[in-house]
């Protein structure tokens, strides 16, 4: 048995794997990593599926200590800090860690969101069949914390290398979003003023959400509409005019307005923006929306297959 | 019921039927929801029916709006085939004083004695009309006239799991301890997230519900 200690861990760092699909219907939202494309990449580095479980680490942190080993690990997401034996490193690094190593992951000079995969695997609770962590429950494979023991499975060596980020996974501050399902309860300025006006993070986001500071984007006279199905990425207006961009823990039904609704690929942008950082909402058509998603796919699938071992 | 189609996203179509909710509304959702369960399109990901819409989730690598549109509209025109008899729950609820926090609030306020308020919730057919909110938190419409109240003005913190709560026409048999602003006239021992692997969830949406009243001993 292959096993690592967790000496500190910050808020927010918890289990996550590819999310746990199609229960909506049920209430359930698919939660799973934030940045879906960085964990996926995480996990193909080391030659693991892509939607198998890893940790989720905030700005504030995780150190491990590794009880036995050898097993090769990957970090990918943001530029975070990563130190292993003594070495100061970046992200985006395939690593070996060796009994008594420890391995230390702080925030680093971008991003907000580090995955780190492990070689074989975890052995995580499942929850509905999934690791993935729902944050207002706990369910699944639930929030890291210090003294914890991670066990692994199957645990392989690899070569270290460094990875390349590529562009397509750094921070996006220009988020492709086709408008509604309910632009209708909204005033053409006020459409246009949303994807005319510059907007910034704030320090209010979970899980579940992250509100946006800038211009007020109330709708006209519908403050709430029968409650309907949400998905990560809408863009949900409350009477205030305060717009919140729906996450992986988000509920799965609701009766506010949703201006417009992200392409899923540029919600793994989003997420690695931080506090204060300005971004824009561009508006596409479905059809656009469709062969952008079609074209990233292809450009996430052909930088796969080279980093696969 | 001709409803409106929303494409969402790079991933989704939102299937409206009214803009108000509407018992007709609901049942074109049902049926919508069932047809496509038994005939799905190649790229389908998953349904999420509501009260007067059908969220339809695909993978844009497979299809794309304009043809998962193309399909919903022939479902919709296969004409209506009888709904098979929807599955009947059998809901224990337990009304006595201490697991009934609001019972005499809602009596007060509807003008009806406490057991009045028993035997109307007890009376009511109920559906499960959508789940929300949190995990296995399934709405039920049917809440009788005579007990529909507009929500508590504020809510209360830490309602344990298995409370029956109700609102306007909705009533619902909580999952998990959460707040809530609904209120509280019962509680029920059935668990709605059985824990079961192959049934983990206890509703199918359009199913019916009927309540049975039981005493405290009954409860685990």
């Amino acid at each position: 048995m292959t096993r690592m200690q967790v000496l500190a861990a910050g808020p927010h760092v918890t289990l996550q794997d590819g999310g746990r699909r199609g229960m909506m219907r049920f209430g359930v939202p698919a939660s799973g990593a934030l940045d879906r494309k960085a964990l996926a990449l995480a996990n193909l580095a080391l030659g693991n599926p892509p939607g198998a479980a890893g940790i989720e680490v905030s700005v504030a942190g995780l150190t491990l200590t590794c009880l036995d080993g050898p097993v090769s690990v990957s970090l990918t997401g943001g530029g975070f800090i990563v130190e292993h034996a003594g070495r100061r490193l970046g992200g985006w690094r395939v690593l070996t860690l060796r009994a008594g190593d420890d391995l230390t992951i702080r925030r680093g000079p971008w991003g907000s969101w580090c995955y780190l995969a492990f070689a074989g695997g975890l052995k995580a609770p499942l929850w509905l069949g999934s690791a993935a962590t729902h944050g207002p429950t706990g369910f699944g494979g639930g929030q890291i914390g210090a003294g914890q023991v991670l066990k692994l499975v199957n645990p392989r060596q690899m070569a270290e290398r460094a990875l390349t980020c590529p562009v397509w996974a750094r921070p996006r501050s220009v988020l492709h979003a086709v408008a509604g399902p309910q632009d209708r309860y909204f005033a053409a300025e006020t459409l246009r003023t949303f994807f005319d006006s510059p907007f910034h993070v704030t320090d209010a986001w979970d899980r579940m959400g992250l509100r946006l500071r800038g211009p007020l984007v109330a709708p006209e006279g519908a403050l709430s509409i029968p409650s309907q199905a949400i998905l990560r990425g809408s863009v949900q207006v409350a009477g205030d005019g305060v717009a919140t961009v729906l996450l992986s823990d988000h509920q799965t039904t609701g009766g506010y307005p949703k201006i417009a609704t992200l392409l899923a690929d540029d919600i793994d942008g989003l997420v690695q923006l931080r506090p204060r950082d300005a971004l824009r909402f561009t508006a596409v058509t479905p059809e656009e929306a469709i062969a952008l998603a079609r074209q990233r796919a292809a450009a996430f699938a052909a930088f796969a297959a080279r980093i696969t071992p | 019921m001709r409803p409106v189609f929303h494409p969402v996203a790079d991933h989704a179509v939102l299937v409206e039927f009214a803009d108000q909710i509407d018992p007709a509304a609901h049942a074109a959702v049902l049926r919508l929801d069932q047809a496509l369960a038994a005939q799905p399109f190649a790229g389908f990901a998953e349904a999420i029916p509501a009260f007067v819409t059908l969220l339809v989730d695909f993978d844009p690598a497979a299809t794309d709006h304009a043809r998962v549109i193309h399909h919903l509209r022939g479902l919709l025109e296969v004409p209506v085939s009888a709904r098979p008899a929807p599955v009947l729950h059998e809901v224990p609820v337990c009304y006595e004083q201490d697991f009934a926090p609001d019972l005499p609030d809602v009596a007060r306020a509807c003008g009806l004695t406490p057991e009045a308020v028993i035997a109307a919730h007890l009376a009511g057919r109920y559906e499960v009309a959508m789940y929300g909110f949190a995990p296995g938190y399934a709405y039920l419409s049917g809440v009788p006239e005579a007990i529909r109240l507009d929500r508590k003005p504020s809510p209360k913190r830490g309602v344990a799991a298995g409370s029956v709560i109700i609102a306007g026409a909705q009533c619902l048999v909580t999952t998990l301890t959460m707040p809530t602003g609904w209120w509280i006239i019962g509680h029920s021992p059935l668990k709605i997230l059985t824990g079961e692997t192959d049934h983990p969830f206890r509703f199918e949406v359009g199913d019916h519900i009927a309540f049975r009243r039981i005493r405290a001993e009954a409860l685990p």
